[in-house]
């Protein structure tokens, strides 16, 4: 079967600052990859150029076939499939936690309003958040915020979804509702692009593991065989430092 | 004190229509001033050179000088209006340019995120400006817009020298049919324009809290 998201050859500079170096990358329909490494390795702007948040400078990107369109309507149209749950959550501000999930439908896809309500419910009682409906996000606690984000992601019906590092803005005690929402979607069939720190979410729900330095992926392999047999210097270093305690 | 009282509806009708230019140019400039505003952040590089082009050139022009180039330069392509809509026209555009600063300030001050969020779920550039970023812009510029049309109140009066019968007319006419009370009727004037003034910036206090209320 054709593979959903595929990355050759993909470069890109911040400047001098050389921050993708000749990516490729595959993920399968209903794959769950977590990219891990350590601060500046490029994992967040992977994340983001895969929904074309950065421009490439060389290679290619392809979704479900399809090259990433230029700047335009088209690549509204595929950005609405993908859905992407961010850092600092960004939810809309100025708007409530069901318009949130609303608003995509309505304005991009043209879902009239009453059925874009009944199904952003759903999704809130989905990540268990339905008794906040009509709350402003500032109202909200951060890992409260972030599921309304997957929420909202969710209400495009995505063809996959991207985490840029979705729990590292959160307090320690957030993070779980926030992590097993995410593995409850991993384990629907989702295809999922994590980026993340969470190593007990990468064993529990990653079906691959991608580890990256320096704008390079060093390894790839099963969250099992990463663990525990990890084959690059630079990952036996990264996991000793991070598992030690 | 008695030519003011004797002649309160010659104030009345001269600042009837200072008010009505004020509205109306305001609504002109706040349409103008966004689309303008909308141009500088385009992603289309000739739309924000118009739009920065517009800015740098009406912002540093003398009113005075764009209601002659208005009055003046409509004409010649054949735009004949009356004075008070001239007025309204030249009022418009240069209160665009300080409006299109101020809105482009508050477009700056919405998180990048917003708008990053905004095309994730597929909405276009126009969406995501009108449907996430203006409405929060708006809420954080609501204190500069309030300054600016303060200041376009107050420079209705040039339509004055263009034969418009605003507040500053009615004054003048006023000073030169009374001579003895021309202090007064200065004073008077200064008055309204000082009330409308206060009442603007009530008005525009009130929006800000209850802006800020609902969020």
């Amino acid at each position: 079967m054709q593979p959903l998201v595929v990355l050759e050859g993909v470069n890109k500079h911040f400047g001098s600052l050389h921050v993708l170096k000749d990516i490729d990358l595959t993920v399968a329909r209903g794959e769950v990859v977590v990219v891990i490494g350590p601060s500046g390795s490029g994992k967040s702007t992977l994340c983001r150029t895969i929904n074309r948040l950065e421009t490439i400078d060389s290679g290619t990107i392809l979704i479900d076939g399809q090259p990433l369109p230029e700047e335009g309507k088209q690549l509204a149209q595929l950005r609405s499939k993908v859905g992407m749950v961010f850092q600092s959550f960004n939810l809309f501000a100025h708007k409530t936690v069901l318009e949130n999930v609303t608003l995509g439908p309505i304005k991009v896809k043209g879902v009239k309003k009453a059925a874009a309500e009944k199904r952003g419910r759903e999704l809130l009682e989905r990540v268990d958040i339905a008794s906040q409906a009509d709350k402003y996000p500032a109202q909200l606690s951060g890992g409260q915020q972030q599921r309304v984000a997957i929420a909202r992601a969710l209400a495009m019906d995505p063809m996959v979804m991207l985490f840029d590092e979705p729990t590292s803005a959160l307090d320690p005690e957030m993070i779980n509702e926030v992590l097993d929402v995410m593995t409850s979607l991993a384990k629907s069939g989702m295809t999922m692009v994590v980026v993340t720190h969470e190593m007990g979410f990468a064993r529990r729900a990653a079906d691959r593991v991608v580890f990256m330095d320096d704008g390079r992926i060093v390894e790839s392999n099963t969250p099992e065989e990463f663990f525990s047999r990890p084959q690059s210097d630079r990952a036996k270093d990264f996991l000793s430092k991070i598992l030690s305690h | 004190m008695d030519a003011v009282l004797d002649n309160l509806d010659v104030f009345v009708e001269g600042f009837t229509t200072t008010v009505s230019l004020t509205l109306l140019a305001a609504v002109g400039a706040l349409v103008l001033g966004t689309l303008i505003a909308a141009m500088r952040v385009s992603p289309v590089p000739p739309l924000r050179w118009v739009g920065a082009a517009y800015v740098t050139l009406v912002r540093n022009t003398p009113l005075t000088v764009v209601f002659f180039l208005v009055v003046f330069g409509l004409p010649e392509v054949d735009v004949i209006l009356s004075f008070y809509r001239f007025a309204v026209v030249a009022l418009s555009l240069y209160t665009a340019a300080f409006v299109a600063e101020a809105v482009r300030s508050g477009i700056n001050s919405v998180a990048a995120g917003q708008a990053e969020a905004s095309r994730s779920v597929g909405m276009t550039f126009g969406q995501t400006l009108r449907l996430v970023v203006l409405p929060q812009a708006f809420t954080n510029i609501i204190p500069p817009l309030a300054s600016i049309f303060i200041a376009l109140l107050k420079n209705t009066s040039i339509a004055y020298a263009f034969g418009v019968f605003e507040g500053t007319q009615a004054m003048n006419q006023l000073v030169n049919a009374n001579g003895a009370d021309v202090i007064a009727i200065i004073a008077a004037a200064a008055f309204i324009y000082l009330a409308l003034a206060l009442l603007a910036s009530a008005l525009f206090g009130l929006l800000e809290r209850t802006v800020t209320a609902s969020r």
